[in-house]
């Protein structure tokens, strides 16, 4: 069989054709070499410009925040001529400020006699040190477009990362941003620093001149209560319950329950469930009925203890008080209601009480009385709580007819001047809320401005 | 001396509080919540010593006079000491497993219990509320079936029963809650007032 020889791998014909590859190779190599930059890098700049920066915006402010306590600079200015006008297309802006701040830096690593270091100290914030370089820019936020107004509020605390120390000067810019990428800076702000108010104006005037009205109303109608005016109340069917129940115990030799509710001894609403409790106390130490006031709070009871202890002497019966009279049981809000139900359930409760702060208690407690069948007199200032008294209670008293229980009880003239004063106000909050329903109605842009809450 | 000195202080403690509110000066800020504010968890805690205190008088006065009920009295002492013992240094503390042990398989299911007894509670005083006795109870009845069913698929009344549940939420009934509301702060106004000034001072007797 002949044998037919393999053509060899390096043939002249294969050589040449390989060396010429090899050639072009490097023609390419040196030809692209020698052209000035990448050549797909030219293209791109060539076929996409530069984004056309937008209109900057102007009339940059830089001012302290009114009515704080510091550590604020209101930052303003007039929006880009392309914000929602002309090329509208700014989508953002960006505030920046100077002198950049760096910190917070532990203060024994601050170089000795570097003025750009400064320390602060507190006993409320601890201590620490930040360094303030001039015409570096720190980015402080970004603010979607049609905004004109930022506020740079700062953090209070010293070693906090956006510490803003008052009294240090600080000028602000603007980048004004649109959807292609372009940027327009605006001029530099003067310079502004921030620093704490003495006064809040808004507070004076949304809050205290009210407050001071209602002060002149309720010293007005005490001085008519003296001088023997009579002032019309308007009778409370839970008010005049409390005798009654106070009697149906009696009659029944069965104890009264009052109930201060799960609220601290700050809230309003325990304090005057603590007056009504000091007339309850006196009513049922006449009668000598027993009374039971299981507490909540530790502090409370401390002074519920102190106020039916005063009471009992008040009514000329020292001798009828025990210890046991009011008592704690626990600050577990469920352990503190099943307590209490048991007491209700074991002692048969002729009356109960329930007034003061209470939450999802409120419905378990009146209706375990209802079950027992006491009398029950509730009242709360929590309005998601009331729907439950009035249908598990045979008498409700609703928000601020709690505060005005005490007076009530006791028709004291000075007490009844100020229920007097507080009809007043709801009538001039009224008129005020009419007023604010017709300017609404009429657009009377003054009465919202006049009425704009900005704390 | 005994009813001046106490009413001398709520007066200075009400002032401060109330001036304190119109002045938003770091110092002013620094006095409330570093100064003002330390003081009601230190009297809490004497208080709550007060309290402890108080609970094994009664419960002890309980079990001594062998009262109705009385072995109760015991398990809430015997509930009491396991619960210091197990969280006392040196013992445990307060993440001890045992005091963990005592959280878990005693205090949150008793008052899980005691939380779901308001599921029935609710459904007995709807029951009573809604007894369609008068006028007014037979518009609440009406109201509160409207807002119970607005999520229900009603078909074609899907629609309409919706937009009177959000209207009775939002138009009568949250005219009266704020109604409350506004109430509810003038009268909060008015007894701070009357305690500050000492106007209202029948909690310490002798008004």
């Amino acid at each position: 069989m002949p044998h037919t020889p393999t053509p060899p791998y390096t043939s002249p014909a294969r050589l040449l054709a390989l060396g010429m590859v090899v050639l072009a190779m490097l023609w390419a190599t040196l030809t692209l070499a020698q052209t000035p930059g990448d050549t797909a890098a030219t293209v791109a700049v060539e076929t996409a410009p530069a984004p056309q920066p937008p209109l900057p915006a102007t009339g940059i402010r830089a001012y302290d925040a009114p009515n704080d306590g510091g550590h604020a600079i209101t930052v303003e200015w007039t929006a880009s001529g392309d914000d929602g006008q002309g090329r509208n297309n700014v989508v953002m802006y960006r505030v920046l400020r100077t002198p950049a701040l760096r910190g917070p830096i532990s203060p024994d690593s601050v170089p000795p006699g570097d003025p750009s270091y400064r320390l602060f100290d507190s006993r409320a914030y601890g201590t620490a040190a930040w360094r303030f370089i001039e015409n570096q820019w720190d980015t402080l936020a970004d603010v979607p477009m049609g905004s004109t107004r930022y506020e740079n509020r700062g953090g209070k605390q010293r070693a906090s990362n956006d510490f803003l120390p008052d009294h240090i000067e600080f000028r602000y810019k603007v980048l004004t941003i649109n959807d292609a990428g372009g940027i327009a800076e605006s001029e530099v702000s003067a310079p502004a620093s921030a620093s704490g108010q003495y006064l809040h104006t808004g507070k004076l005037l949304h809050i205290g001149i009210p407050v001071v009205i209602f002060l002149a109303l309720v010293l007005y109608f005490i001085n008519a209560a003296k001088s023997g005016r009579e002032l019309y109340i308007r009778p409370l069917a839970g008010i005049n319950a409390v005798d009654e129940a106070i009697g149906r115990a009696t009659e029944m030799n069965r104890p009264i329950l009052y109930v201060l509710g799960l609220g601290a001894a700050d809230e309003i609403a325990t304090i005057a469930s603590l007056t009504i409790l000091s007339r309850v106390t006196k009513k049922v130490a006449e009668h000598r009925t027993e009374l039971l006031v299981p507490c909540y709070d530790a502090v409370v009871m401390s002074i519920a203890q102190e106020t039916v202890k005063q009471a009992y002497l008040d009514a000329g019966r020292p001798d009828e008080y025990k210890d046991d009279i009011v008592y704690f049981v626990t600050q577990e809000q469920f352990a503190y209601v099943a307590a209490v139900n048991g007491t209700m359930l074991r002692r048969q409760t002729a009356t109960n009480f329930y007034l003061g702060v209470f939450f999802a208690e409120s419905l378990i407690l009146a209706e375990t009385g209802s079950i027992a069948g006491s009398i029950q007199i509730s009242g709360t200032d929590r309005t998601t709580q009331i729907p439950f008294f009035v249908v598990a209670c045979d008498y409700t008293l609703i928000g601020e007819e709690l505060f005005a229980a005490s007076a009530y009880l006791s028709r004291e003239p000075k007490l009844l001047g100020t229920l007097k004063a507080q009809d007043y106000a709801k009538a001039i909050f009224l008129g005020v809320l009419i007023a604010g329903c017709v300017g609404a109605a009429l657009q009377w842009q003054w009465i919202a401005r006049t009425f704009h809450l900005s704390f | 001396m005994k009813r001046q000195l106490p009413l001398a202080i709520i007066f200075l403690c009400g002032a401060f509080t109330l001036f304190q509110y119109f002045i938003p000066h770091e110092q002013s800020e620094y006095l409330y919540e570093f100064v003002a504010l330390d003081w009601p968890p230190i009297i809490g805690v004497f208080a709550l010593m007060l309290g402890i205190f108080s609970l094994i008088r009664v419960s002890w006065g309980k079990i001594r006079r062998k009262s109705e009920n009385w072995p109760y009295a015991i398990v809430t002492l015997i509930g009491l000491a396991g619960m210091i013992a197990t969280g006392l240094p040196g013992i445990g503390d307060h993440n001890a497993p045992a005091v963990r042990w005592q959280f878990n398989y005693i205090v949150y299911p008793v008052s899980a219990t005691m939380f779901s007894i308001l599921s029935f509670f609710i459904a007995s005083a709807a029951y009573r509320a809604f007894r369609a006795r008068s006028f007014l109870a037979t518009v609440l009845l009406v109201s509160a079936v409207i807002v119970m069913i607005r999520f229900f698929p009603l078909g074609p009344l899907t629609d309409p029963v919706g937009t009177t549940a959000d209207w009775v939420l939002n138009v009568p009934n949250l005219a009266a809650k704020r109604a409350i509301v506004i109430g509810v702060g003038l009268g909060i106004v008015a007894t701070a007032l009357k305690i500050v000034l000492g106007i209202e001072r029948s909690y310490m007797g002798r008004d």
